[in-house]
């Protein structure tokens, strides 16, 4: 069963072949035998998940199933759920229990789905390898020595494991789809805004986004139609309609407009990379699209205002873990000042603080106008070429990562670290959706094609994912676990 | 534009994050290669352009202002270090 998509398990459950209970039993014994070498969940809630599963099989006796009722999710730990630790990878909120459901949650709760529990990742999600955990690092399936990607490489590790059929993650730079690209799944970054950011512990406001990590677009497909859609609990969150994302999946490609950004074929893309991705562009050709070439000419500048933005809304962000109301305190404070320097000193690991004090620093009297007004300039400019180039073309694709896996280890230097993001951080200033799916085997690491379309075209990106999968079959390629 | 030892401090003491002069050494370095990169910015004139602050534009809606949530006190408390009487409990800052 553990191979199975979230489509086919879907259909196993309607018609009867197994119920809800056998198949969160058969995941949960999984996770057992196999979790304790990959390290992927941080929780797992094994009582809530039977009783989600005789809930959710109650229910289905009764008729009253929906699409998703009986499926078994893991959440990346930075989803709030009431009366689980909810610690967002940080020694900070070890000790937290959440006390109320992040809206996504309650909505996949509502749909009937099962949580099995909550996934590693990166402190907060400042990452790119999950080794920034206070969990420790998290394995790739495909490979012990490599990292899974980050900062939802949890999330990633256990879909490809196939220890959970289906996970949430965020993606602030590129945290959904670089980790389903190392582990060869598919993922999705919704528009901003599409879907409630309600109990999801903020990292960077204006660029965070929870989408679905899944084997394959069609399973991504279903969750959003669970996930996505306005909450009066999240201002940023868009009141507009949602369409059922299933249903154009098998929608023929013939003239297809696809763009290919020239600065995503330049130097420090891995040749193996490269020819998966210009390979799995030759797929769409015959498929009936056409290929032009386009420029993202502000391309260079993403990561600097990134790493402008990105810490600067952290600083502000974070500035809430004091000691006094939840997550860690320090012992014996000797006045306030104390409580609050030790504690956040305690609490917080290297990369967090290293944000944290980038982002005060950027903000504060004397330097605004330099970096951070400078940068959100700079993120119109970079929004732009994207609006320009969809007048062109109906997508953009390129690569999701600039090279497959890295060993754990390998990027010890921050800066290094962060250029691992170079094709997935503009996505995020600019707002638009963005799909990562399995595009090839290099070295049997996994290589990830991503597609990119404009604000709210994550139906059509679905579809051009779906009819890529429905044409090859590197989505179906499993890492070899020995049971 | 490099980073000073004496600007990290300052940052760690805006941030009420513990730095100690040895681990502001360190961050010296690290921040400064960041910065460095970050200086990519200055090569590009953005005279007159609009800084962009919401990816889809969008301004803060407003609702209408009643009381919509209800007194979830207690549960909230359940997780802070230290209460009494329904306050949370700091160090002593008036004598």
């Amino acid at each position: 069963m553990h191979d199975k998509t979230l489509a086919e398990l879907a259909r196993g459950l309607a018609a009867g072949d197994f119920s809800s209970r056998e198949l969160t039993t058969s995941l949960l014994a999984r996770i057992k035998r196999h979790d304790p070498a990959i390290n992927s969940f941080i929780t797992v809630t094994e009582e809530q998940a039977l009783e989600d599963a005789d809930a959710a099989d109650a229910l289905r006796h009764r008729g009253e199933a929906g699409v998703l009722g009986g499926l078994p999710l893991a959440y990346k730990d930075i989803f709030c759920t009431e009366g689980v630790r909810t610690s967002a990878g940080s020694k900070m909120l070890d000790n937290f229990i959440a006390p109320y459901n992040a809206t996504v949650v309650e909505k996949l709760r509502h749909a009937g789905t099962v949580s099995l529990g909550k996934t590693n990742m990166d402190e907060f999600a400042m990452g790119s390898s999950n080794e920034n955990s206070y969990y420790g690092p998290v394995k790739n399936p495909w490979n012990p020595t490599l990292v899974p990607g980050g900062s939802s490489g949890g999330s990633a590790a256990a879909v490809a494991a196939g220890l959970a059929p289906a996970a949430l993650g965020t993606d602030t730079g590129g945290s959904i789809r670089q980790p389903a690209a190392f582990c060869g799944i598919t993922g999705l970054k919704p528009t901003y805004g599409r879907i409630s950011r309600y109990g999801m512990i903020a990292y960077a406001s204006s660029l965070d986004q929870a989408g679905p990590m899944a084997r394959t677009a069609e399973d991504c497909a279903m969750l959003m139609n669970a996930m996505a859609g306005h909450d009066a609990r999240d201002s940023t969150s868009v009141a507009r309609n949602v369409p059922d994302y299933t249903q154009d999946l098998d929608k023929p490609l013939n003239g297809l407009k696809i763009g290919l950004p020239v600065e995503y074929f330049g130097e420090g893309l891995a040749p193996e990379v490269e020819s998966a991705v210009r390979e799995a562009v030759k797929v769409y050709e015959s498929l009936g699209a056409q290929v032009i070439d386009v420029s993202l000419p502000h391309t260079r500048l993403a990561i600097p205002a990134y790493y402008v933005i990105a810490p600067a809304e952290a600083s502000s962000n974070l500035s809430r873990y004091d000691g006094v109301r939840f997550g860690h305190r320090c012992e014996d404070p000797a006045d306030l000042e104390d409580l609050y320097k030790r504690t956040r000193a305690e609490g917080f690991g290297d990369e967090v603080k290293r944000r944290i004090l980038i982002g005060t620093h950027t903000l504060s009297e004397g330097f605004f106008d330099a970096y951070y007004r400078k940068a959100q300039q700079v993120r119109r400019l970079i929004r732009q070429d994207f609006l320009d180039a969809f007048t062109r073309v109906d997508v953009l694709m390129g690569p999701a990562a600039p090279t497959t896996a890295f060993e754990l280890g390998a990027k010890a230097d921050p800066v290094q670290m962060y250029l691992q993001d170079i094709y997935t951080i503009a996505i995020n200033l600019a707002g638009i959706p963005g799909i990562s799916v399995p595009a090839g085997l290099a070295d049997n690491r996994p290589v990830g094609l991503q597609i990119l379309g404009p604000h709210f075209g994550e139906a059509h990106l679905l579809n051009v994912a779906h009819v890529y999968q429905q044409a090859t079959d590197w989505h179906q390629r499993r890492p070899e676990i020995k049971e | 534009m490099a980073i000073e030892h004496a600007n990290v401090l300052r940052a760690a003491h805006l941030a009420r994050l513990g730095v100690s002069d040895a681990q502001a050494e360190r961050y010296v370095d690290d921040l400064s290669r960041i910065l460095e990169m970050v200086d990519r910015l200055a090569e590009i004139d953005t005279e007159g352009v609009a800084p962009l602050s919401h990816p889809l534009d969008a301004t803060q809606p407003l609702r209408a202002d009643e009381v919509i949530e209800t007194d979830r006190r207690d549960t909230f408390q359940k997780v802070a270090p230290a209460t009494a009487d329904g306050l949370y409990l700091v160090p002593r800052v008036v004598e």
